[in-house]
């Protein structure tokens, strides 16, 4: 039972892991772009969620509606003045200006927000859980998971079915040639970039329900999206979720040996992927 | 007759090597042009400029007369080009249907019978049968007219075919060949660039051979002698031996 529970944790963390990761295997399925700043974007959509909740008096659901629209703004600004200038085939312009950036974004929540850490009040929901025998499972992280499962279903089907996805998939195949057929790629990169730290205002709002957050937290949670999309298969949508949910269930085993040991089993996992599968997962069809 | 394109004086290359060296190329409208010349004679380099995925000053090209050079790819699909692009630059791990739909779905709007996707089975049968497979998974032929179906449901006024039976079987080249007359028949102009001369002569109604960049010779395609255009394809020198 002790094991069974130890997957069901794993799998409710991989949600939230899930949710980081679906931006970033967007934007590099798409434009080849790492980008660096995924994980302090969603702490300062966190930090800005939190500052909304004091200040309006919103509730965590009304921080969420809010966030993604925030969020999809920041995505389609930082796409338009930043990363189209440096997206191209050589993929270091984009991670030396995310690099960059990170660090500027750091710094300037450090200045707006202090080194403080915050959560934010969620009116008892992060205690709620439901018991199936003797599993426990929490109502906060079923929400998560599933708000996961149907942001990258949502996002397959997107890609799949519509004719934004249809440009995105050109785009992502050869951009050139999809500019010769009347595809603007600086529309569909923003956009792009706009849906991922769109779907980032979910992963921020949860974070920072079921943990605290604070400025110089990002370079984590960026480890943990980037470990989940390279597990899945760099680029592959459902890829980034199940290599979400390969390292949440490591996680959560890994605590269940020994406290100290979850996040580093969840790095060996990664590792192990990389030795035995460096393509990952889901290999994205070339 | 007002040209449909015209070039004027067009330079282009790529980076500091210099590939046009002044070129002057008109296409009426509805007209099919040949581009003749050897590897490397500047012929693809013309298309790809024209289209607008080199750089080059407004000048040096005019659509209906007006500048548009050096306007990106996706603006000169808006204004009525399409191209054909050398090595078919097919969207892989997509299928053929979607392959279409991407142009369909971004394309000018039409001047004359618009081209459809049903319209562009009826001209290869063969892609409605592959409609729902992956296009690598296709042979180069048919990889081939979905790269000329793309470029028809862009709905040109002028459409650029870049070496369009390069690696192509003889039977191939003849079935794709044969489908050019319906796509004129539309009233779209093309330009046609192609390594097999006496094929390009008897495709269109007026031809340029390329060399190193420069117009060699132009005239009407069924008009010219074969020694003149071995001595403007080869150069000077050559024509002598």
């Amino acid at each position: 039972m002790h094991w069974i529970d130890g997957i069901v944790q794993g799998v409710l963390l991989g949600g939230l892991y899930a949710q980081y990761a679906l931006g970033m295997a967007l934007m590099f399925g798409v434009m080849k772009i790492v980008n660096v700043t995924h994980g302090d974007l969603v702490i300062l959509l966190a930090l800005i969620g939190i500052s909304l909740a004091n200040v309006a008096g919103l509730g965590p659901w009304a921080v969420l509606a809010t966030l993604v629209p925030i969020g999809a703004a920041i995505g389609w600004l930082l796409q338009r003045a930043l990363l189209n200038r440096v997206v191209g085939d050589d993929p270091l312009p984009s991670l030396i200006a995310t690099f960059g950036l990170s660090i500027a974004l750091q710094n300037a929540m450090l200045v707006i927000w202090s080194a403080d850490t915050r959560s934010l009040p969620g009116g008892g929901i992060q205690q709620a859980s439901i018991s199936l025998g003797p599993i426990f499972i929490g109502v906060l992280p079923l929400i998560v998971l599933i708000c996961a499962t149907l942001l990258t279903g949502g996002l397959d089907a997107v890609m799949r079915r519509t004719r934004f996805g249809r440009s995105l998939r050109a785009a992502s195949a050869d951009v050139e040639a999809a500019a010769m057929v009347g595809v603007n790629p600086r529309n569909v990169y923003a956009a792009a970039t706009a849906i991922a730290v769109g779907i980032l205002g979910f992963a921020a709002t949860f974070q920072a329900m079921r943990s605290t957050v604070a400025p110089a937290d990002g370079p984590f949670q960026l480890i943990f999206a980037f470990e989940a999309v390279i597990i899945g298969g760099l680029g592959s949508i459902w890829g980034a979720f199940t290599g979400a949910m390969i390292l949440g269930i490591s996680q959560a085993i890994g605590f269940r040996i020994s406290p100290g040991f979850g996040i580093l089993a969840g790095h060996l996992v990664f590792l192990a992927v990389l030795a035995i599968r460096p393509q990952g997962i889901f290999k994205r069809k070339s | 007759m007002s040209a449909l394109l015209s070039t004027h004086g067009l330079i282009a290359g790529y980076g500091d090597m210099r590939a046009l060296h002044g070129i002057d190329l008109r296409v009426d409208p509805g007209e099919t042009v040949a581009l003749i010349g050897a590897n490397g004679a500047g012929k693809s380099t013309l298309l790809r400029a024209i289209m607008g995925l080199l750089p080059v000053a407004p000048d040096m090209i005019r659509l209906d007369g007006k500048p548009v050079g050096g306007s990106a790819p996706h603006r000169m699909v808006r204004e009525g080009l399409a191209i054909v692009p050398e090595g078919r630059r097919l969207f892989t791990g997509m299928s053929v249907e979607e392959n279409l739909r991407v142009a369909s779905e971004h394309a000018a709007d039409p001047v004359a019978e618009p081209w459809t996707l049903e319209r562009v089975y009826a001209l290869f049968p063969i892609l409605k049968e592959k409609a729902r497979i992956s296009v690598e998974n296709l042979s180069g032929g048919q990889q081939q007219m979905v790269s000329i179906g793309r470029a028809l449901l862009a709905q040109p006024r002028l459409l650029l075919c870049d070496e369009i039976s390069l690696g192509l079987a003889p039977k191939v080249v003849r079935e794709i060949y044969a489908a050019l007359p319906e796509i004129s028949a539309n009233g779209t102009a093309l330009v046609l660039v192609e390594q097999d001369v006496g094929l390009a002569q008897r495709a269109s109604q007026r031809l340029y051979c390329l060399l190193e960049g420069r117009v060699t010779l132009h005239g009407q395609s069924g008009e010219i002698a074969r020694d003149a255009i071995s001595a403007a394809y080869f150069g000077a020198s050559h024509a002598l031996d």
